[in-house]
């Protein structure tokens, strides 16, 4: 039997990820912490954009105009899902990723077997879709019932909902790689995630932003994501369709390429 | 230092075969032209101190860190080129417990299967053979949280064994453990063994390697400093017999009697052991002197350690 000799060097770390069905496993091992957790989770799902839109739709909105040809409180449900669908994905690959990698050393004991680094991202970032599309349907649900919006184009907010959250996913996952304490996970989402979401066009449209911020603005893939959702909320279709798409992707695909190097130079040292 | 034995040709039923291995970490060799195989149906122990390696090997084993050269071959399969499949075979009980706290007892087993492509119920069918093993057959449906440290670690290693792996690495396996739980773990080991699965231990508990290790190899500073049998390297590297002196006057009767009545004189703090084959005049001595206290017993492992890789404190490297 002849040894073969190892590779040397470190070409591994920034190999292109190899995409296949091996990262369902760890899907299914979050989904079943989910459903163990459900009643509660539920209701942090229901009662945080429940508050947003009560107290910005129906307080704010009945003091303000029509913007963008529908009631502010329709403007913002329609955004607050986009919202939602961003924060709900970088929760979990923030702090629910942090956790399992760090603390319960839940990815060490997965790397242990066949699974390399490319399938447990691959499997946490879906996971981190998954979730995030479920709020996406409470927050329907929830307009459907209080008589927000009963378009039925939402429901193609659901495959909207997953794409966009794979991209917010991938980008919480290059902090997740490369944080030491839930510190920079806490820095990360108040310093950056939040003002991005604030510039792109939740809570008032793009065009009440001075100029130059606007032009910056555009180029957000947080604008992207509202510009997709909202549309196909209030019954309309996307202004920019092919465009914001093709954003969202590239982007996704860059964070989920860097995310990956990262992660495996952390834990394959 | 003694002459190594000229390491036995790699064969066909060798599970592991580590050849020149070599890891560098910032500058420093962690890993220094390793080699080793093992036959299946044995166990092979890693013996050595804070910093000298071992962990770093069994990463690189796994396919895990990439090694600076050298060849790997695991269960067949070259590594870290073909690692995946290769883990395939491999069971991994790690150092630190890292099941999954949400769980119960047996989601922990199902749960971990499924990585290895293995159906639900394929597992679960496998779960009353582990949880038997385990000693964990009346916990099945208990939380991790309600386990005590020795039943975490047998569901580790029930765990690590879901695949029907051909090889266990096993780094440090009874850290920690009170003594019962040692022993339950060894007794594990050894029916492991007689089943023709094959073991790679890491561990610093020389009663451990003694025990459990068909072969055994001394590392220090990433290199192999001495490889046999337990048997074969207390006879080779040490005194037969070993007397242990200490309390008040040991170190003073050391130096005036025991330097010369012994055939090496070591001390280590206020004990000083005296290696001897006939130790005859030496128990003479010991007797006319009182207040002495001693111990005689025959050489052990720990001794060869200690003479190989000397008595100061490592820390981490």
């Amino acid at each position: 039997m002849s040894v073969v000799p190892a590779a040397s060097g470190r070409t591994s770390r920034w190999a292109l990820p190899q995409i296949s069905a091996r990262f369902v496993p760890v899907w299914r091992r979050n989904f079943l912490v989910w459903r163990k957790l459900f009643l509660e989770r539920l209701l942090t799902n229901v009662i945080e954009p429940l508050l947003t839109i009560v107290a910005f739709g129906y307080g704010l909105g009945s003091l303000l105009p029509e913007v963008e040809g529908v009631s502010y409180l329709q403007f913002l449900a329609s955004g607050a899902i986009a919202m939602s669908v961003i924060y709900s994905a970088k929760f979990e690959s923030l702090w629910g990723a942090f956790s399992r990698m760090h603390v319960q050393k839940t990815w060490d004991a997965i790397l242990h077997t066949p699974l390399a680094v490319d399938d447990l991202l691959l499997g946490e970032i879906f996971w981190a879709a998954s979730k995030a599309t479920f709020t996406a349907l409470c927050i329907l649900v929830m307009m459907w019932v209080l008589d927000i919006a009963r378009e039925p184009t939402s429901l193609l907010v659901l495959p909207a909902a997953f794409f966009i959250a794979l991209v917010f996913s991938a980008m919480a996952l290059i902090v997740n790689a490369v944080a030491r304490s839930y510190d920079l996970l806490s820095n990360y989402f108040t310093v950056v995630v939040m003002p991005l979401v604030f510039l792109s066009g939740v809570y008032f449209p793009l065009t009440q932003l001075p100029p130059w911020l606007r032009e910056v603005a555009h180029w957000l893939p947080m604008t992207a994501a509202v510009d997709l959702v909202r549309p196909l909320a209030l019954g309309r279709a996307p202004a920019h369709l092919a465009r914001d798409v093709l954003l969202l992707a590239c982007f996704g695909l860059f964070c989920y390429y860097v995310a990956l190097v990262l992660t495996r130079r952390r834990l394959l040292k | 230092m003694n002459a190594l034995p000229t390491p036995a040709a790699a064969t066909a039923d060798d599970v592991l075969v580590v050849d020149g291995l070599r890891k560098d970490y910032g500058g420093a060799t962690v890993v220094d032209g390793l080699s080793f195989s093992i036959r299946r149906g044995t166990c092979y122990a890693l013996l050595g101190p804070n910093g000298a390696g071992k962990t770093t090997t069994l990463r690189c084993c796994l396919g895990l860190t990439e090694p600076d050269g050298g060849g790997i071959t695991l269960v067949g399969e070259p590594v870290p080129r073909h690692a995946r499949r290769a883990r395939i075979r491999v069971g991994v009980v790690p150092q630190m417990d890292n099941l999954d706290p949400d769980f119960t007892v047996t989601e922990n087993l199902v749960v971990y299967g499924r990585y290895f492509g293995l159906a639900d119920a394929e597992v679960l069918a496998r779960v009353p053979g582990l949880l038997e093993f385990a000693n964990l057959a009346h916990k099945k449906d208990a939380r991790i949280g309600e386990l005590s440290g020795g039943m975490k670690r047998r569901l580790t290693l029930a765990r690590a064994l879901v695949n029907d792996p051909d090889l266990i690495f096993m780094d440090e396996p009874t850290t920690g453990l009170d003594p019962q739980a040692r022993h339950v773990i060894w007794e594990r080991l050894k029916q492991l063994l007689a089943r023709r699965k094959t073991i790679l231990l890491t561990t610093h508990f020389m009663d451990e390697a003694e025990r459990l290790a068909t072969q055994l190899a001394v590392i220090d500073h990433g290199r192999k400093i001495a490889e046999g049998s337990p048997r074969d390297l207390i006879r080779a590297h040490i005194e037969p017999q070993v007397i242990e002196v200490y309390g008040d006057g040991a170190l003073a009767w050391a130096e005036r009697d025991g330097r010369q009545l012994a055939d090496r004189l070591e001390v280590s703090g206020e004990t000083a052991f005296c290696y001897a084959a006939e130790p005859a005049r030496l128990l003479q001595s010991l007797e006319r002197t009182a207040a002495l206290r001693y111990l005689h017993r025959p050489a052990n492992l720990e001794d060869v350690f200690l003479k190989l890789t000397g008595r100061e404190m490592r820390d981490e490297a």
